[in-house]
């Protein structure tokens, strides 16, 4: 595949970093790329911006940095402020209309989608919001084959919560289906 | 055989190293950005039948793994700035008692506490002359995750090889990134054992007399026989020693065994270097930007290479004279105000021709940063 850009931003606690690093995770074990998850850390646990960076790519990643993301999601209004100007032209942003409620235009595909919604009203538990993420992002756009994130997700989770979270994963995926367009 | 492969933090490759190369033994005290070596091994050494120590500071860790060395084991400690500062004493002990340990110090921003979330390389002098005395002393580093995990597997080699402690130059850049390994196989890697003398229990053993190579096997303390340790100038027995010989002899060993020895220890690796006008000289997480750039530049038909250092010192002097020689300029990339530039001035034919490419924020480098720097000693303009 083409090099790909991906930053998730949010606020500590959403589990954004957890996702990047299923996300890559999945990427390198189960699809054999070459995927490289890095992440700004504050001094705080919690609260606070989050930001996670992760690249895709066929050939070998040297510079792990994200200047202009590919794909950028964006769960605070206060990230969204300040990341959504350094989308790609043409690039993906996604955000949810709970947390972020955006600018009318941009030069991305913008698409605001309920998630923490859906989450609430199917499952009843904010803690897989992350992993429904995961699955609207690739509902909308997948960048390889949902089963992978799911091997990995099964793996990292606790074994009690393996079901819970492939439901919330499937849920994503068909959320974010509806929300699919083509290049 | 297919290879495990895993997508770990870089201190994990340094984890996966040490337990490859046989360590068995590791004391220390969690510091920002190092903090997952200590607690990765914390449950893999079990596993291993190893034993981990968390201690009540670095002076303690350093010391542990010390006297854990002298005993038969392989040894390892991780820290940062602050740390690494605490531990100089002690690294200058087993200099002088020829103590084969392994320190790795995951580079946050200094001075003091600095900045511990953030990444710089600023501790590469403090490495070398961190503690007192004339000495010598082995550094190494790494840009990527296979990388880590072969530098600290040679950085345990050569504290066997050299009995000396082995300085690992990490960064947080690094460290905390997460990227693939793959986990080399059994005997892929050469892993150099513990030398023990072949004398016998009941028969006088000398701890510092050298072998006819100059290599001094080591008994293990507690064990076969009984010598002394000491910090102080010693005699082939281990016992302190005010003989002007003795100490001359000492001190021009502990310096010449290193010294000696550049070309044996110098790890490094050759990007776009064929014919290059234009020389990066980088290394740790620096050198990923650097390569980074030469690939993109290269692309477009310019003519730049990378020289990425994997040993700092001894300082592979020979080496930056040869791969710079013919080089319109050499551009050296570290996040520093300027440590290994100036070495490498020192190295070169044409010192003036060196310029240094830095970033000192708490950012990692960037390729950008780097081709801004380029342009200006191109007489381009950024």
């Amino acid at each position: 595949m083409e090099r790909t850009r991906i930053v998730f931003s949010g606020s500590g606690g959403q589990g954004v970093i957890t996702a990047a690093i299923i996300l890559a995770e999945a990427a390198v074990i189960k699809e054999g790329m070459e995927a490289v998850q890095s992440q700004s850390y504050g001094a705080a646990a919690r609260g606070g911006a989050t930001r996670s960076d992760i690249i895709l790519s066929d050939e070998p990643i040297n510079y792990p940095g994200i200047l202009q993301p590919d794909i950028l999601v964006c769960l605070t209004q206060s990230v969204y402020t300040q990341y959504a100007g350094i989308i790609r032209p043409g690039g993906l942003l996604l955000t949810d209309p709970r947390f972020v409620k955006p600018a009318k235009e941009a030069d991305a595909y913008q698409v605001c989608v309920p998630i923490y919604d859906m989450v609430m009203e199917k499952i009843g538990k904010p803690i897989v919001f992350n992993i429904s993420m995961l699955g609207t992002l690739f509902g909308i756009r997948p960048l390889f084959n949902p089963d992978s994130l799911m091997e990995v997700i099964a793996e990292r989770v606790p074994k009690g919560f393996v079901e819970l979270n492939k439901k919330a994963f499937t849920l994503g995926l068909e959320l974010g289906e509806k929300y699919r367009q083509n290049f | 055989m297919t290879k495990e492969i895993r997508f770990v933090q870089g201190n994990e490759a340094c984890v996966e190293g040490a337990l490859y190369a046989g360590c068995s033994f590791f004391a220390g005290y969690p510091i920002t950005p190092s903090t997952e070596i200590a607690e990765l091994l914390a449950a893999r050494l079990p596993q291993h039948g190893g034993t981990f120590i968390q201690m009540e500071d670095e002076i303690a860790a350093m010391s542990a793994i010390i006297g854990a060395s002298l005993t038969g084991n392989k040894v390892l400690t991780a820290t940062s700035g602050p740390g690494f500062s605490l531990k100089q004493e002690a690294i200058g002990y087993a200099c002088m008692a020829e103590v084969p340990c392994v320190v790795a110090n995951v580079q946050r921003g200094g001075p003091s506490t600095g900045n511990p979330t953030h990444v710089a390389q600023g501790d590469i002098n403090q490495a070398r002359w961190g503690t007192h005395g004339d000495h010598s002393i082995i550094a190494l580093t790494a840009s990527n995750h296979q990388d880590i995990f072969k530098m600290t597997v040679d950085a345990f080699n050569l504290a066997e090889t050299y009995r000396t402690p082995v300085i690992l130059l990490f960064d947080e850049a690094v460290g905390h990134l997460r990227a693939k390994l793959e986990i080399p196989t059994e005997g892929e890697l050469d892993v150099v054992d513990r030398l023990r003398t072949s004398l016998p229990e009941g028969v006088n053993y000398h701890p510092y007399l050298p072998r006819e190579d100059g290599r001094l096997p080591m008994s293990d303390f507690g064990d076969s026989h009984r010598y002394n340790v000491t910090g102080l100038f010693h005699d082939m027995w281990g016992f302190p020693t005010a003989d002007p010989t003795s100490i001359n002899d000492l001190l021009h060993h502990l310096v010449d065994k290193i010294e000696n020895n550049v070309a044996d220890i110098t790890r490094y690796k050759e990007h776009f270097m064929d014919d290059a006008q234009y020389v990066l000289v980088s290394y740790g997480s620096s050198a990923r930007s650097a390569i980074h750039l030469a690939t993109e530049r290269r692309a477009r038909g310019e003519r730049l290479g990378v020289l990425e250092l994997q040993s700092i010192w001894p300082f592979p002097k020979e080496l930056i004279r040869e791969k710079c020689d013919g080089a319109r300029a050499v551009l050296v990339c570290e996040m520093n105000m300027g440590q290994v530039v100036e070495h490498v001035r020192a190295a070169v034919r044409k010192p003036n021709r060196v310029f240094l490419a830095n970033r000192v924020d708490g950012k990692l480098i960037t390729p950008l940063d780097i081709k801004k720097f380029l342009r200006m000693i191109q007489g381009r303009g950024a």
